[in-house]
């Protein structure tokens, strides 16, 4: 081999091992964008419903009512006849098999949507009023293009007497796809098309608070002793030490800390945004100290000293310069240690948060879900619409990280002082 | 009640707080002396005084209030001869006075029960009367003590500045307790589990099966029982699928990590640089539970179908899926921590090595890596002691059968999987299925401290090297 040769080889060399660094990021950054894409194609679905246009006519004599009745009498009433009757008039149907199948093209719910539209409206009286009832989830399904309808009949939950109906519906024009609200007020639900997260985002909003109330003081206040007052002995290497083990401790060993201490010990409430927030605020505690430490660090001696020479006390020196110096790194350390804990799924496993949750939790001690376990527990279910409705949890979830990291990155740039 | 009692503690301390700094300025401008801090300092003193102890027995009293009526309400229980149960019915029926007296007790009603909940309506009374009482009369001693400390002119910022500095540390002193608090719970659990099944056999038995681990009475075990049991909690199987599932996902995570590193460091423009990290920091930051989804709905039904077509049998929830998104996860750890360590290589090295003539490439190969391995070593096993830790995709893609196996494309069970499996649901705390938890949550804590350890040495071997 001469001395050209091996130089080309040497240079060929150089290009390949150019190429695989540059070929591990395009494919890190393929791996990111492909993640993104397989959730945003699966769950932007659920942002809409399907619906069918139903005539209903408020007939008083069905639903027992005087010609001038009350709000009560209206909210107690019972829409059962009503609803049947009139779903019954979408269609000709003959027989019960029939009528049932007519019946089954919507979801469970729709007495009470009828009795929310009357007790909204209750003018109504006597009167008829198109109105767009919740198709069922295998509907809502077939409407959007994802329900495998070319299999033979005996395979499939929809018979083909049903997919005639939904047809001639569709060619009537009766069927219509319109905003999902039920994805972000209602509560979980056994039925896909009737299962919102509203219960999970109230249940994440009260953990997120008692996070960010218990941990950020407790962090802040221990950043600053650790960084400014701390004498240099044992004990202060051993906080530190345990502070840096803690950053690192697997957080379904929290999960256990929450359920062996805070529930068989302290008998907190299970399931309950309490103990998930306190949880959490134990797993972010040193997640957050130590960017709030190096934001201490930061600031440089020269302001400390200053302080000190026109005589302030050491402590007037850190709380009225030091720190108002490193708020802004600290606020943003916090932020990303809480959108951690936002997204951490495991620990609220361990103290029971995947309980069925239907109620929408009003205080921080009722049984709750939260957004993540939501898609832990949705992503479980057979039924095909929960694909979309967990995508679209995902979705959510996520949305909330981004908004949160860009406010952690705005808050860096805005007010960060370079020295 | 806490909460009104919490705003009277604020309104005091406020109060306190005007207070002591009017009385201060009275005292000065009558006696004509000179005061030895601000007049501010004077009210945060009162305001100290009034808040601190109340809020700290407040605190106690919480954690201590349900554990005393308890344990009052048992004896009661047992004194009147109603109860000669065991701890875990006396625990029962405990319960069931307590939903009663909130309001949601569904059952029969018993006379045990009806004693207990009038017993419990009396205790409480008593519990959250006296502790006003104590409340009120913390505040009047230490209110009028430091008014009294007041009035003598004190060195107030002194003293202030004194119980800050305090509570600052007692803050740090979180960090200790929650060690503690995870070593306790763990360690209580896990000692209960091991009187009932040997450590030997927990650590180096070869099968996994708590769902056969039917116990009637965890004190008295049978010798045959025990047979049956130990066969049940060998966990031998979980440290291998453990072991296995992390081995894969370095697999993908070491080389992209790394390579992306290098050419982070060494070879992007600042402006490749500005994008990219972001972007591939955006895989650290996706919440592990979207992974797992990810890894359950597209990546495992995709390996079935590719390992169908090639005529393979691939389990829908293979060890190779759980590791590979796995992996894609870890990509961001390993790539910006070898970005760092890199970066920290000092310049002088890499002309040395252009001086003699070395292409980029081979400075990288011959001097850099070498010099960096330290720091390289030090966060690929940090990753690793992440890809163990992890829960949620193993969780969601791998299997729950615990096999014995070193074929990717069959399912294998982790750690954490059986520590979320068992302990999901209802769970009597007494059973050894549910102490097993704790006892692989010990274990798991242990392996991963270990690991921290010796990487953080490493690092700081590293780090101490050039510096």
């Amino acid at each position: 081999m001469n001395k050209e040769q091996r130089l080309k080889k040497r240079h060929n060399a150089e290009k390949r091992f150019r190429l695989y660094g540059l070929a591990s990021i395009l494919l890190a950054i393929f791996f990111v964008f492909f993640l993104l894409n397989a959730i945003f194609s699966k769950g932007s679905g659920a942002f809409l419903k399907t619906t069918i246009d139903v005539e209903i006519n408020f007939n008083a004599d069905t639903l027992e009512l005087s010609q001038q009745p009350t709000k009560d009498d209206i909210e107690n009433a019972d829409y059962y006849d009503l609803s049947i009757d009139n779903i019954l008039n979408v269609k000709s149907v003959n027989g019960l098999d029939e009528e049932k199948s007519l019946i089954n093209l919507f979801s469970p719910d729709y007495e009470y949507e009828i009795r929310a539209f009357l007790i909204n409206n209750p003018s109504f009286i006597n009167q008829t009023k198109v109105l767009k009832l919740t198709a069922s989830d295998d509907f809502d399904q077939l409407h959007k293009g994802n329900y495998p309808r070319h299999l033979p009949e005996e395979r499939r939950r929809i018979s083909d007497f049903q997919l005639n109906l939904y047809d001639e519906l569709v060619n009537e024009g009766k069927v219509d796809k319109i905003f999902n609200s039920y994805l972000f007020t209602k509560g979980d639900s056994r039925n896909p098309e009737l299962a919102g997260i509203g219960g999970a985002l109230v249940g994440s909003f009260f953990t997120i608070v008692i996070t960010l109330l218990l941990s950020f003081p407790i962090a802040i206040a221990a950043s600053i002793y650790l960084e400014e007052f701390a004498p240099k002995n044992k004990i202060t290497d051993f906080i530190e030490i345990n502070i840096n083990n803690l950053a690192a401790v697997p957080s379904i060993v929290f999960g256990l800390l929450g359920l062996g201490i805070l529930l068989a010990t302290f008998n907190l409430p299970r399931s309950t945004p309490l103990v998930a927030g306190i949880t959490l605020a134990l797993m972010t505690l040193p997640r957050i100290i130590i960017p709030c430490r190096a934001s201490l660090k930061a600031v440089p001696p020269s302001i400390r000293e200053g302080a000190l020479a026109i005589g302030a006390s050491k402590v007037q020196s850190v709380m009225h310069h030091v720190v108002p110096l490193a708020i802004p790194g600290t606020l943003s350390g916090t932020i990303i240690g809480l959108a951690q804990a936002l997204g951490e799924t495991a620990p609220l496993i361990l103290i029971g948060m995947v309980a069925f949750v239907v109620d929408i939790p009003s205080i921080p001690t009722d049984p709750s879900a939260s957004l993540p376990v939501q898609v832990y527990l949705w992503s479980e279910q057979a039924e095909r619409g929960f694909v979309e409705k967990t995508s679209a949890t995902i979705m959510v979830l996520l949305s909330f990280l981004i908004t949160l990291n860009f406010i952690a990155v705005y808050l860096r740039q805005k007010f960060e002082r370079k020295w | 009640m806490n909460i009104i009692i919490l705003l009277l503690v604020t309104i005091f301390s406020y109060v306190s707080f005007l207070y002591g700094r009017s009385r201060i300025k009275e005292i000065t401008s009558t006696q004509s002396i000179k005061i030895n801090a601000l007049p501010n300092y004077y009210g945060y003193y009162l305001a100290l005084w009034c808040g601190i102890p109340a809020l700290v027995i407040l605190l106690l009293w919480s954690i201590f209030e349900p554990t005393i009526i308890k344990f009052l309400i048992s004896q009661t229980l047992i004194q009147n001869n109603l109860v000669n149960y065991s701890a875990d019915e006396v625990n029962l029926i405990y319960q069931k006075i307590r939903s009663l007296y909130e309001g949601n007790f569904s059952g029969t009603l018993t006379e045990e029960i009806k004693l207990g909940v009038k017993n419990y309506e009396s205790f409480y009374r008593i519990a959250q009367n006296s502790k006003i009482v104590l409340l009120l009369s913390t505040f009047i001693i230490t209110i009028s003590y430091g008014i009294i400390r007041i009035s003598k002119n004190n060195k107030a910022r002194h003293d202030v500045e004194k119980i800050l500095t305090g509570l600052l540390f007692a803050c740090s002193l979180v960090a200790i307790l929650t060690t503690m608090g995870i070593i306790f719970s763990l360690l209580f659990e896990s000692i209960k589990f091991f009187t009932a099944i040997n450590i030997f056999d927990f650590l180096f038995g070869m099968s996994w099966s708590p769902q056969r681990a039917f116990v009637s009475d965890a004190s008295a075990i049978t010798a045959l029982e025990y047979e049956n049991l130990k066969g049940a909690f060998g966990s031998v199987p979980l440290f291998a699928g453990t072991a296995f599932i992390a081995l894969i996902a370095m697999c993908v995570a070491v080389p992209i990590g790394l390579f992306s590193g290098i050419y982070m460091a060494e070879y992007a423009s600042s402006k490749v640089r500005k994008y990219s990290k972001p972007i591939i920091e955006i895989l650290a930051g996706i919440p592990t539970v979207v992974y797992g989804f990810f890894a359950a709905l597209t990546v495992g039904p995709f390996f079935r179908e590719f390992g169908e077509k090639l005529g393979l049998e691939v389990s829908s929830e293979s060890a190779l899926a759980a590791g590979l998104v796995m992996g894609v996860m870890i990509i961001p750890y390993v790539s910006s921590l070898s970005d760092d360590v890199i970066n920290a290589v000092p310049q002088s090295l890499r002309d040395g090595s252009y001086a003699i003539g070395a292409t980029k490439s081979e400075t990288i190969k011959k001097v850099v890596i070498p010099a960096a391995l330290p720091g390289i070593v030090g966060s690929v096993l940090l990753a690793v002691s992440r890809a163990i830790g992890e829960t949620m995709i193993v969780v969601m893609a791998a299997g729950l059968a615990a096999n014995l196996t070193i074929n990717p494309l069959e399912s294998t069970t982790t750690i954490t999987t059986q520590i979320v499996m068992l302990l999901v649901g209802d769970q009597e705390f007494d059973s050894p299925k549910t102490q097993s938890a704790f006892a692989l949550g010990l274990t798991l804590f242990f392996a991963t401290l270990i690991l921290n350890y010796i990487a953080l040495r490493f690092v700081k071997k590293y780090r101490e090297k050039y510096e």
